[in-house]
């Protein structure tokens, strides 16, 4: 994908060009624009375009593309979009140390999306998916020396992170279900799925994804916190493109998941919840910014209404609104970051009279906001006609969706005016910089986006033919045709639309007074998921803390135990439960040398048991392991005899200079019934060893393997000791990640001995000092 | 320790065991023995020497640092199976040839490479410890 390449070589263009290279690096979007642009005939007739090719195909994975009226609308957006962001960063960042890296970063983030939107395979979809949390993670914390931006990418990760993980364990859910792993044959098998005992799992996982990737309440917060990034950032991605990601899932697996009754309920109660809470919250802010993202929360909360909603009307509303919205909030964004990077603020408090300075600037604001307030002439208009046309006959519980929206609509219609309109009339306000229009690269962005929104609507037929209806049809999954036009036609739709810009109209001049009311509201709430997920974070942490101080506890008796008794319960637990204990043997005759090396062993464990000093106890646990050492030889093992002896040998020692060097006290001093506990443990483990020996000793013995061993010895590796032969030849490798281990072990014991002595001196010194 | 019998069998007690677990180590491949014996062996060698004298003596006469010794020796054993790869055989596959030195002939092979890699990776690892467990100047 160009994207891709053009991310590698942003950086390196940057440094030749400066911020010029925007203009240069905007060829690519351009040429992918083309690109998509060249399959607008083929895909507007209604046919799809696919391809792909094996990926594993052992594993049933392809990477494969899918092309069909929504995929291509997207394309087009981010694409298109892409062309004038990429332009507008080179002037917004311009002189930015870093401009570079953020070029290629954007880049990136453009082609993740666009891998996103065409992919077929649901692996891919999830691979871009993620790609565009991590990129939109980069981009947020993109100013990463300040707190708030690294928090904010933080919990844009967090959240988005999680609801990918979701719509992950969702899309296997329906590959389990249904048996396909790829969303075009997904969508034939839309009947498996809905039938499928598994459909509600399937559809909650996933909409745990589209809904925190699209700041669906609640999870909206992290859109607003998001808005720390460079203005560019949030223009494409958390207005026009990424935020949409959610909203595409839902629209692309509306045919397939769509048309039951939890998809119908859920969908419309989080939208217009939704909705309702960005617009609300919206009003309160006076960052210009802030406003503009909630208003984007209360846009994709309708958005994903009109989805779940049903009807193919709705359908047609959602694909209008969609694109729509796309154009005015892109523009208002980067108006909004225009007017702060000439001003020096965005509050809207202080910004007023700028119609002289910025008049470029005011044109695209207007453009934007008229098509965002759904005022006639403009494509918002459309939409809003086709929203109201669809929710215009509610029943029942629906009715209170039509409220939500118009109350919802007339909150937007204000807020778009309050950033467009507010900023430039009345008289000039000081600002912290002198105002003054802003370079081509700033305003082309927003100039082209606002206009579109009218040229949209006055080549309607045009549009509805290649984007709109292509777009309803594969959302809705049958042939739609969208035929609205932008002449006001009398009807309950056109009344609902002069309701809702009279009450805008009417909070536009009240802003003040409904900004005031709102800031008292929610401080007597007093608590947002906001919070939430700061005190969710905070509680995990002091889990993991609390967790690791339990298993962590630095006590070495407490180890031991609990290693032990796993032991205990791992050797006769499943003996127990599957009834697999050996039958106890007869005892053989022993000659009268072997019940002596038994009877020397069980001295030393007696020993062991009575020493009253510990250094006996290590003595005498080296008598028994000789006397094991004697069996081994006894039994025609002396390869594993002798090294039994080493070690018993080596371990004693190494224990007795432990033990001096630890200091403990000679004795051992643990209560009586510690000292049964510990008994009854040291029991358990002996008994399951010794029931598992007995056991595999009564399996039939498999001897191919010492067979092989015993023949191949010496003819291929030239040596009789057949020990060790398999250790050096046959199983060298796994000799070599043992030394490995036991060079490791032995340095991490240095370093432990080390750090003790180290600590001793320091206490010596500090006593000296004293 | 500074028992009288104890100082002066030492030395020949170090010496007689590091012979031995250098013929062990050697005759590993057709008899029993091998590097992770022999390597155990040679270590307590250096272990009592170590008790007797102190470890400064032990570490003087070692001369390199016993971890460097267990890493070279890990190096080596790595090394040991890289020859085959030039024959196109799979890592670690053993190599063998048998000149002739002095009228004797004398099986030479990879393998024994290898197996003195355990051997040092032991001797180094256990040597360590073991003194740095006696080592009471800095306690």
């Amino acid at each position: 994908m160009l994207p891709f390449v053009g991310a590698l070589f942003a950086p390196l263009l940057t440094r030749v060009m400066k911020h010029n290279a925007g203009w240069v690096l905007a060829a690519v979007p351009l040429l992918v624009f083309v690109h998509f642009a060249g399959m607008l005939g083929i895909v507007g007739s209604g046919a799809t375009v696919s391809a792909g090719f094996d990926w594993a195909p052992s594993l049933g994975l392809r990477f494969s593309w899918y092309l069909d009226g929504l995929s291509l609308t997207f394309a087009l957006l981010i694409s298109g979009i892409g062309i004038l962001i990429v332009i507008y960063s080179g002037g917004y960042l311009k002189g930015h140390p870093h401009q570079g890296r953020f070029f290629s970063f954007i880049l990136l983030f453009m082609g993740a999306m666009l891998g996103l939107v065409v992919s077929d395979s649901f692996l891919m979809l999830f691979v871009y998916w993620e790609l565009t949390s991590i990129t939109s993670f980069l981009l947020i914390g993109f100013d990463h020396g300040r707190e708030a931006s690294r928090r904010a990418a933080l919990q844009a990760l967090l959240v988005t992170g999680l609801g990918g993980l979701s719509l992950l364990g969702g899309l296997l859910v329906i590959s389990q279900a249904t048996g396909v792993n790829e969303l075009s044959s997904l969508l034939a098998a839309g009947d498996a799925l809905r039938n499928s005992p598994l459909y509600l799992v399937a559809l909650i996982l996933v909409l745990g994804g589209a809904f925190t990737k699209s700041a669906q309440f609640p999870f909206h917060f992290w859109l607003p916190n998001a808005m720390e990034a460079p203005t560019p950032v949030s223009a494409y991605l958390h207005s026009a493109t990424m935020v949409k990601a959610g909203v595409y899932l839902v629209m692309r697996l509306n045919p397939a998941m769509g048309d039951t009754a939890a998809w119908e309920t859920i969908l419309p109660m989080f939208g217009g919840v939704t909705l309702a809470v960005g617009t609300l919250l919206a009003v309160r802010q006076t960052d210009l910014k802030l406003m503009l993202a909630y208003t984007t929360v209360a846009s994709l909360g309708l958005l994903v209404m009109l989805t779940g909603f049903g009807s193919d009307k709705a359908i047609e509303a959602a694909a209008l609104y969609l694109i729509a919205h796309s154009m005015f909030k892109g523009a208002l964004f980067m108006v909004a970051g225009l007017i702060d990077h000439e001003t020096g603020t965005r509050d809207i408090t202080g910004l007023r009279g700028l119609r002289k300075a910025m008049p470029v600037t005011f044109v695209a604001a207007m453009l934007a906001a008229l098509s965002m307030g759904g005022l006639p002439l403009f494509f918002g208009f459309l939409a809003k006609e086709e929203i109201y046309a669809a929710l215009g006959a509610p029943e029942g519980w629906q009715a209170a969706l039509l409220v939500v929206a118009i109350c919802g609509n007339a909150l937007m219609f204000a807020i778009g005016f309050a950033v467009a309109l507010r900023p430039f009339v009345g008289a000039a306000a000081k600002a912290p910089k002198a105002a003054h229009e802003g370079p081509m690269s700033l305003w082309l962005g927003p100039v082209v986006l606002g206009a579109s929104g009218l040229a949209a609507a006055l080549v309607s037929p045009i549009i509805h033919r290649f984007f709109s209806s292509p777009t309803a049809s594969a959302v809705a999954g049958s042939p739609v045709d969208v035929t609205i036009s932008t002449i006001p036609h009398l009807g309950v739709p056109l009344l609902l639309s002069g309701l809702t810009v009279a009450l805008g109209v009417a909070a536009y001049l009240g802003l003040d007074r409904l900004r005031g009311a709102m800031v008292g509201v929610l401080k007597t709430i007093g608590w947002g998921p906001d919070q939430g997920f700061d005190q969710a974070l905070r509680g995990l942490l002091r889990l993991a803390t609390g967790l690791t101080r339990v298993i962590h506890n630095g006590r070495l008796d407490i180890y031991m135990t609990v290693t032990f008794i796993a032991v205990a319960a791992a050797l006769l637990l499943p003996m127990m439960l599957f009834d697999e204990l050996p039958s106890i043997p007869s005892i053989p005759e022993f000659r009268f040398y072997e019940w002596g090396v038994l009877a020397i062993a069980v001295i030393g464990v007696a020993a062991v048991v009575h020493a009253r000093s510990r250094l006996t106890a290590i003595v005498s646990l080296g008598i028994q392991g000789f006397a094991v050492a004697l069996l081994y030889m006894l039994f025609g093992a002396p390869d594993l005899s002798f090294t039994q002896f080493m070690v018993e040998t080596l371990s004693v020692v190494i224990l007795a200079l432990v033990m001096t060097r630890l200091r403990l006290a000679p004795t051992d001093h643990r209560p009586f019934g510690q000292k049964l506990v510990d008994m009854a443990i040291a029991g358990a483990c002996g008994a399951g060893f010794a029931l598992l020996l007995l056991k595999v000793t009564q399996l039939p013995f498999d001897d191919r393997l010492s067979q092989f061993f015993n023949t191949y010895s010496k003819t291929i590796a030239h040596g009789r000791n057949v020990v060790n032969v398999i250790i050096v030849d046959f199983r060298g490798l796994d000799t070599l990640g043992e030394i490995a281990v036991v060079m490791v072990t032995g340095l991490a014991i240095l370093a432990l001995v080390r750090i003790r002595s180290k600590k001793v001196e320091v206490r010596a010194t500090v006593a000296e000092e004293a | 320790m500074q028992t009288l019998i104890f100082r002066t069998a030492t030395p020949f007690l170090t010496c007689l065991m590091l012979m031995f677990s250098v013929f062990v180590l050697l005759r590993g491949h057709n008899e029993p023995g091998g590097g992770f014996t022999g390597g155990l062996i040679a270590a307590s060698a250096f272990a009592i020497h170590g008790i007797a004298f102190g470890v400064p003596a032990v570490r003087r006469a070692l001369y390199f640092h016993p971890m460097a010794i267990a890493g070279f020796g890990l190096f080596a054993s790595a090394v040991a199976g890289l020859p085959s790869l030039l024959f196109g055989m799979p890592f670690l596959t053993g190599l063998w040839s048998a000149p002739s030195l002095f009228g004797m002939s004398v099986d030479l092979s990879t393998v024994m490479v290898f197996d003195i890699g355990v051997y040092l990776v032991v001797v180094g690892s256990f040597t360590s410890i073991a003194l740095a467990l006696e080592d009471r100047e800095h306690d």
